[in-house]
């Protein structure tokens, strides 16, 4: 890597974009060397994602000056942005399951290639980088990393000059991240410049050579990565010192609240995951977290545990010591058993219905039996208008105006609406998926410290989640699911996170003496 | 390429503007295609728009027209807005009147009006356990309610057309493919007027559709049950992390909306018809899903479609009648009036945005 005399790839100057009245970047300066990685750091929603995709065509600035090589450039669409030198791994893969590699490859390419034209120059490109997959497997069949190595060699397929990585390993396994590092460096240091989106500091560091900082929408920091901390870059990003969570120093109960046994479950559609021989526990005052990349079973475990789907028999989930298995989600919410989908909208919400008729969602069982069938029968709006109200009130949520729609609150205050609203229940246990995913920093604190709370105050708390280091930050007690399958579950204090990492890989931990807890 | 962008807030002076607007546009267009045809285009409008308003006995008409289009429309808004597409609604119309009818000529001598509560309730069954049949293989068998619903329009209009020239055929018939005329009792009257007499064919059965609507605009609005409906239509996933059953849910809504496309068969039939023959509907069931979704899914706009839609065609009736205007041309108007109507109320809801690319 050149030291001094950068020569710059891509030169952005004052690049702003609006969307309606939210200001999403605003007069950003960027400059990416030649053979540069530069980081893009900055939290959820402070344009990140915005500027890239105006790099690579998908939308186009209000203002604002684009060069590449010293040479203006208006990029309108990924087209040209192609036909530039840049390409772009999305956070999401656009790959369609049904097609083999190679045949994902072929259609995204702008020349026209005989077949096996592709299989070779995929089989050379995959040799020649270590991204090692096999072009004519199915993409169903791939794991997420292999997955990713396929967008990656699709993006080599052109010879870029720059590769746009959006948050690359947030599904990854800490191996699996060490690899595509690897894969990085190397590709920068034969001269393709990498423009590296995340929010993760010590990845930064470790990869990265400049690191441009964005907040609400700014360009506010260019600086050197190997000369800074994570805790300046975490400063500089926030903008404030983050509060420290209040964690609980042990669990006191030894009661069992929640159980599972030896639950099975098939998959009910092709591209779903079964679920095999599950068992976990949880006591009242714990925090258990399921770590696990994204799309393991934890979908599938969570429509059992939540009641959405019925257990086969009902010994197969006990609360208490009483078997439930066989009970529907009402029926379980009465029993004191709350549960978050991951989904915020659509799932756990309706966006086109208001906050009140949200509340009602699930909380119009309480009425059942309490009052005369023609009020069973109802649609009862005040009720719920002031329990949503109360919800509002008390988990500090934002609204626009008294009783919003679900659309137009922003991802942190659902989220937050959504928990308070499943705590306004006052659960015994408390099944919550992925409740921080794609939230900003300051609600993620809240939200924690809230799951914190009601393990505290003797609730039991199972937490699924992608992000091990929340894993490790809130629970008690750990386990892992990979496809399917649940491992034992540890102690917080008896397990690393290389070792979760290998779990999550589908390996078994790499120090085998320690002993699981019972 | 072009784009949608969803408006942030639908501005109340558009509610008001965009359907005038699109009237003026589809006036402007008709006469352009009727002068371009070679008609007198402002006698074509007469006719079309006016007309049909002309006389007291006419506008009675336009309520008769309407009010098997209304009855249908609000069951298949039910089914429409938890996302179950019930396009057979011609064939449950059909099978009800076809029930309702066996039943009437099965008490040849009854007089006493009552016997319309069985003969309707027979029409609802009959419309029921048609669109039973989409809802269960859809339910158990994730079969495509869309192809079975609409395919069992065709074995409908077939069963009709070989019981009226089979089994129920009037031997005084002579030859004709008809029933024998129902019973007294089996009849709709039409509504004398004192002073006045009957208003056109206007008749009890428009009674119903004034019984109906308040009724579903409090089912939709206000139960628990239409709260079920709109949640599993607009977030299926959040239907089932209420705990509504999907199934139960989709069952319900295909079963009210065939019994009521069957009790408008009745209506049809015992007001209008007195006996049954091979056609009975006029395609009242296909022409009743543009007035569900004219009237936005709700059930008072649904009234409004209703009559809109009645009153263009009774003014695409005269204007054949009184001009020789084939019933294509006015077919296009029809077309060119939804297009402007669908689109005006589109543009309320989107801003649309040009960008260059493929």
């Amino acid at each position: 890597m050149a030291k001094k005399e950068l020569e710059i790839l891509l030169k952005a100057t004052k690049i702003s974009k609006s969307f309606g009245d939210f200001v999403a970047n605003q007069n950003i300066d960027i400059s990416i060397a030649k053979g540069q990685i530069h980081a893009l750091l900055g939290e959820n929603g402070a344009g990140k994602s915005t500027l890239v995709k105006i790099f690579y065509g998908v939308l186009q600035p209000d203002s604002g000056l684009i060069e590449i090589n010293n040479q203006k450039v208006s990029i309108t669409s990924p087209n040209v942005a192609r036909k530039n030198g840049i390409g772009m791994v999305f956070q999401h893969f656009s790959l369609f399951p049904a097609l083999t590699v190679a045949e994902n490859i072929l259609i995204a390419l702008d020349k026209k290639i005989k077949f096996n034209k592709v299989v070779n120059e995929i089989t050379k490109l995959s040799k020649e980088w270590e991204l090692f997959v096999d072009p004519l497997k199915l993409v169903s069949e791939l794991s997420v990393g292999e997955k990713q190595r396929v967008e990656i060699i699709r993006c080599l397929m052109q010879n870029p000059s720059l590769l746009i990585m959006d948050e690359p390993t947030s599904v990854l396994t800490p191996q699996e991240i060490k690899n595509l590092f690897k894969i990085l460096k190397r590709l920068a240091s034969s001269g393709c410049s990498i423009l590296y989106i995340s929010h993760k500091l010590e990845e930064i560091i470790e990869l990265a050579d400049e690191v441009t900082i964005l907040k609400s929408g700014k360009s506010i920091a260019s600086i050197n990565a190997k000369k800074t901390t994570t805790n300046f870059l975490a400063e500089t990003m926030v903008g404030k010192k983050i509060t420290e969570l209040k964690k609980a120093i042990k669990s006191k109960s030894k009661k069992i609240a929640f159980e599972v046994k030896n639950l099975d479950k098939l998959k009910d559609h092709e591209f779903g995951i079964s679920l095999t021989n599950i068992n976990l526990q949880v006591n009242y005052g714990e925090i258990l977290g399921v770590a696990g990349i994204a799309g393991n079973g934890q979908v599938e475990l969570m429509e059992i545990l939540s009641g959405e789907i019925n257990c086969e028999d009902n010994d197969q989930i006990l609360l208490d010591k009483i078997p439930i298995g066989t009970t529907n989600i009402n029926e379980r919410r009465k029993l004191g058993i709350e549960t978050i989908p991951e989904e915020r909208t659509f799932h756990a919400t309706v966006p086109n219905l208001t906050l009140s008729e949200n509340t009602f969602l699930t909380y119009f069982f309480k009425y059942s039996n309490t009052k005369s069938w023609i009020t069973n029968l109802l649609n009862n709006p005040q009720n719920s208008l002031d329990e949503s109200k109360k919800i509002i009130k008390n988990n500090d949520v934002r609204c626009p105006e008294t009783n919003p729609l679900a659309s137009q609150l922003s991802g942190g205050n659902l989220q937050k609406f959504i928990l308070g609203r499943s705590l306004a229940n006052n659960p015994k246990v408390a099944i919550f998926s992925q409740p921080t995913w794609g939230v900003d920093i300051g609600a993620a604190t809240a939200i924690r410290q809230k799951l914190l709370d009601l393990s505290q105050s003797g609730k039991a708390v199972i937490l699924i989640s992608q992000d091990l280091e929340e894993i490790f930050e809130l629970s008690n007690k750990i386990c892992v699911i990979n496809e399917g399958v649940l491992s034992e579950i540890f102690d917080v204090r008896e397990i690393t996170a290389t070792d979760v990492g290998l779990l999550m890989g589908g390996k078994n931990r790499e120090n085998q003496q320690m002993e699981p807890i019972k | 390429m072009i784009t949608f962008i969803p408006r942030d807030k639908v501005s109340k002076n558009w509610i008001i503007i965009a359907p005038i607007l699109s009237i003026v546009f589809t006036i402007f267009f008709g006469l352009l295609i009727f002068t371009f045809l070679g008609y007198n285009p402002l006698e074509t409008l007469y006719q079309i728009f006016v007309s049909p308003f002309s006389r007291i006995d006419r506008i009675s008409d336009i309520l008769v027209k309407a009010c098997p289009l209304i009855i249908i429309g609000t069951g298949l808004m039910l089914c429409f807005k938890s996302n179950v597409w019930n396009i057979g609604a011609e064939g449950q119309f059909i099978m009800g009147a076809l029930l309702a009818g066996f039943i009437a000529l099965s008490f040849p001598n009854i007089e006493t009006k009552f016997f319309l509560l069985i003969t309707i309730s027979a029409g609802f069954v009959g419309g029921a356990l048609w669109a039973f049949i989409p809802a269960i293989l859809k339910t158990k068998l994730n079969v495509n309610e869309i192809l079975v619903s609409l395919m069992l329009v065709y074995v409908a209009m077939l069963f009709i057309d070989f019981i009226v020239r089979g089994p129920l055929r009037d031997p005084m018939s002579f030859g004709f493919p008809l029933s024998k005329p129902y019973p007294e009792g089996a009849l709709i009257n039409k509504i004398p007027f004192p002073g006045i007499g009957f208003l056109g064919q206007l008749h009890y059965g428009i009674l119903f559709v004034f019984l109906l609507v308040p009724v579903a605009w409090i089912f939709v609005n206000k139960t628990l049950g239409g709260f079920k409906i709109n949640v599993l239509g607009s977030a299926p996933q959040a239907a089932k992390f209420a705990g509504f059953k999907r199934n139960s849910i989709i069952i319900t809504v295909l079963l009210l909306s065939g019994g009521l496309a069957g009790v408008a068969g009745v209506i049809e039939v015992s007001a209008n018809i007195g006996q049954l023959q091979p056609e009975v509907s006029f395609g009242y069931g296909f022409t009743a899903i543009i007035v569900a979704f004219l009237g936005r899914l709700s059930p008072v706009g649904i009234l409004f479609a209703g009559i809109i839609i009645a009153t263009v065609k009774l003014g695409a009736d005269n204007a054949q009648m009184t001009m020789g205007i084939p019933k294509v041309v006015t077919g296009l108007f029809e077309g060119i009036l939804l297009f402007f109507l669908l689109t005006g109320e589109t543009l309320q809801k989107y801003k649309i945005k040009w960008s260059e690319g493929k």
